[in-house]
């Protein structure tokens, strides 16, 4: 079953000058995909993965994600659909500083609004079972580790039972030990709960393990 | 939804305990100072109204002396096709007392809106002290109606007003004139008629109104004396005080009145308008003072939460990233800022409160001004809701602009930019 299908996508940049940044980018992700997109500094990886994420809207083509046509959606109903379908790893771990690590996991969840705090509590615990830090779930979460920061992202990430993760350079702020922390649990995610994966990566070694593999150079994508 | 953007809200306040304290400290100073100004000022403005008005009528009735409306020429001459002028028109002459004055005070006593009538004998006189003769009025008055209606032994300094009922020559005289002729309780006091008729009048009270043009002149009798002094009947009554149940009717009574009974009536306002001049501008300033502190203060605000926003960029990206709109995020500062408003509002009104309640309690005593001991306070909840309504009003406007910005912000750039 195809999750993500992007047809045609041009993307132009007009500051400082006009630049051509994604030419004609076509492709299909289907259920169950662990792929990695690949490329240079500055090729565009990043650039395709946020518009695929729909939090980019400035560009031409078309997005239909669960045969949904997300290129004519307004940006409510795109947040409302981030919200429930697509769960986000950046780099940096952006855990909002002043709540717990539950309070964090719990939050997409609470702002669907579609299960009680209780229930909500209940899967937040779970989620931070799977990914083993359940340990630090009452702790600030500003005052945890960055391999743990990581973590308590990837559980808010999963805690709307979302239909695909994206992630950007989600290990690039790790150390290896660390990094393959990381790969280990999105492997599994993929593998246990049918997960489907894109992940913005320029490390070699974390994308040569993964099932496909799309390289990207100036903008278009080379394989 | 809403509660879990309060919470976030929230959660960003508490977190910054010393900004969000001197964020609500400016607004909790400029409500406070709203509450104490308002509540002194309109204190002392009721405080100065209340000094002529309460013992002011409220609807005035007397005999005008005026020339008449219609001149006989007018009546003699076609207006249409002749052209005159008359020159030196006097004055038409008329009796001072108001024509049928009893039963014009028992129809108005039936009068549903009407609170009471007390009616008044004037009576022009001299003081006089060896060779010394000084202008004065003495009034003659029902003292029951008069201490009832317009607070009459409120203003007194000595003596006993009902006295005057006792005594047939009895006065209360103006404590600016037992001054200058040095007399007490008890004293004579001369006075002679314009007739060039004498009486001597035995003190029992003095008045003091505060108002020296006032305390300089007037002196009251019983309507029988004064009549006596004027060599006049016992239907002469020169003017009516009416005082009415809803004060806003007089100005519609004295119409009615003028025009039933043919007489001259006058509502307080339309006697006394320098008064309601004065409260209005004193209100307007009031209002100035306290809408520029509370400016102050919503500027303080909209630094605290500019800079709160500017923080704040890697969360307001990810919260849009997890779904969060820009009309949440747009709540969750705007929220942030009402809080700030609604507490520090509520803290300000306390404090006014509690100022205000001491200020009313401070003495305040001066000679001018015998029945007042503390300072004038007017403690209406209504200044407490305004209030409230200025805390709330102005922090939103000082929260709107930052927190439509966070709105705008595009989590793209935020997170590429790292």
């Amino acid at each position: 079953m195809v999750v993500l299908e992007a047809k045609n996508i041009n993307k132009y940049f007009y500051d400082p000058v006009k630049f051509h940044a994604l030419k004609d980018i076509s492709f299909t992700v289907n259920q169950g995909d662990f792929v990695s997109i690949m490329g240079k500094s500055g090729c565009g990886k990043s650039t395709l993965l946020y518009i695929l994420s729909t939090m980019d809207t400035a560009y031409d083509g078309e997005l239909t994600f669960l045969n949904q046509n997300l290129t004519n959606t307004s940006q409510q109903g795109l947040s409302l659909f981030r919200n429930e379908h697509i769960g986000f790893v950046f780099q940096f771990h952006y855990l909002l500083p002043e709540f717990t690590v539950l309070e964090n996991v719990m939050l997409p969840a609470l702002k669907l609004g579609k299960k009680t705090k209780a229930e909500i509590e209940h899967d937040a615990m779970e989620k931070l079972r799977l990914l083993d830090i359940e340990g630090q779930a009452l702790k600030i979460s500003s005052r945890i580790s960055g391999g743990q920061k990581q973590r308590v992202a990837i559980a808010r990430a999963l805690i709307n039972n979302p239909s695909m993760i994206m992630g950007d350079e989600p290990t690039g702020n790790l150390d290896s030990h660390n990094a393959d922390n990381v790969f280990n649990i999105f492997k599994d995610l993929t593998q246990e709960l049918k997960l489907t994966l894109l992940i913005v990566t320029h490390d070699k070694d974390f994308a040569a393990k993964t099932d496909r593999i799309i390289e990207m150079e100036d903008g278009r994508i080379i394989k | 939804m809403i509660l879990l953007l309060l919470n976030i809200a929230k959660t960003h306040l508490w977190s910054r305990k010393k900004q969000s304290a001197i964020a609500g400290a400016g607004v909790t100073f400029g409500i406070a100072s709203f509450i104490i100004l308002v509540s002194f000022m309109t204190g002392l403005n009721s405080m100065l109204d209340g000094l002529i008005l309460n013992s002011a009528p409220h609807v005035h009735i007397y005999n005008e002396i005026k020339p008449s409306e219609e001149q006989p020429v007018e009546s003699y001459f076609n207006m249409e096709k002749n052209a005159y002028q008359i020159h030196s028109i006097k004055p038409k002459q008329t009796k001072n007392s108001i024509h049928n004055a009893v039963p014009l005070i028992k129809q108005l006593r039936l009068d549903k809106t009407v609170k009471g009538v007390a009616p008044l004998v004037n009576a022009q006189v001299f003081y006089v002290d060896g060779s010394i003769e000084l202008n004065g009025i003495v009034k003659g008055i029902d003292i029951e109606q008069h201490a009832s209606l317009f607070s009459f032994n409120d203003y007194l300094i000595e003596g006993n007003s009902n006295d005057l009922k006792f005594y047939e020559n009895g006065v209360v005289l103006g404590a600016g004139i037992a001054n200058k002729m040095s007399l007490g309780i008890g004293d004579v006091l001369t006075i002679a008629t314009p007739y060039g008729v004498q009486y001597n009048l035995r003190i029992v009270g003095l008045y003091q109104s505060g108002l020296a043009e006032l305390d300089n002149t007037q002196s009251f009798t019983s309507i029988a004396t004064a009549q006596k002094i004027m060599g006049q009947k016992k239907t002469y009554i020169t003017d009516l005080y009416v005082k009415m149940n809803d004060v806003e009717l007089a100005y519609d009574k004295s119409l009615e009145i003028a025009k039933k009974y043919n007489v001259h009536a006058v509502d307080f306002r339309t006697a006394n308008s320098q008064i309601e001049t004065g409260t209005s501008i004193r209100n307007m300033i009031t209002y100035a003072v306290s809408l520029t502190l509370l400016l102050v203060a919503g500027f303080g605000i909209y630094n605290i939460l500019n800079m709160l926003i500017y923080e704040k960029m890697n969360d307001i990206a990810i919260l849009k990233a997890v779904g969060f709109s820009g009309g949440d995020v747009k709540t969750i500062f705007i929220s942030q800022a009402m809080i700030i408003g609604f507490v520090g509002g509520l803290i300000g009104l306390g404090l006014g409160y509690a100022v205000a309640l001491w200020i009313d309690y401070a003495p305040f005593e001066t000679e001018a001004l015998p029945t007042i001991k503390t300072f004038p306070v007017n403690h209406d909840p209504k200044y407490y809701v305004i209030g409230m309504f200025f805390a709330i009003v102005s922090t939103f406007l000082a929260g709107y602009l930052p927190a439509k910005r966070a709105e705008k912000i595009d989590p793209v750039d935020i997170i590429r930019g790292q």
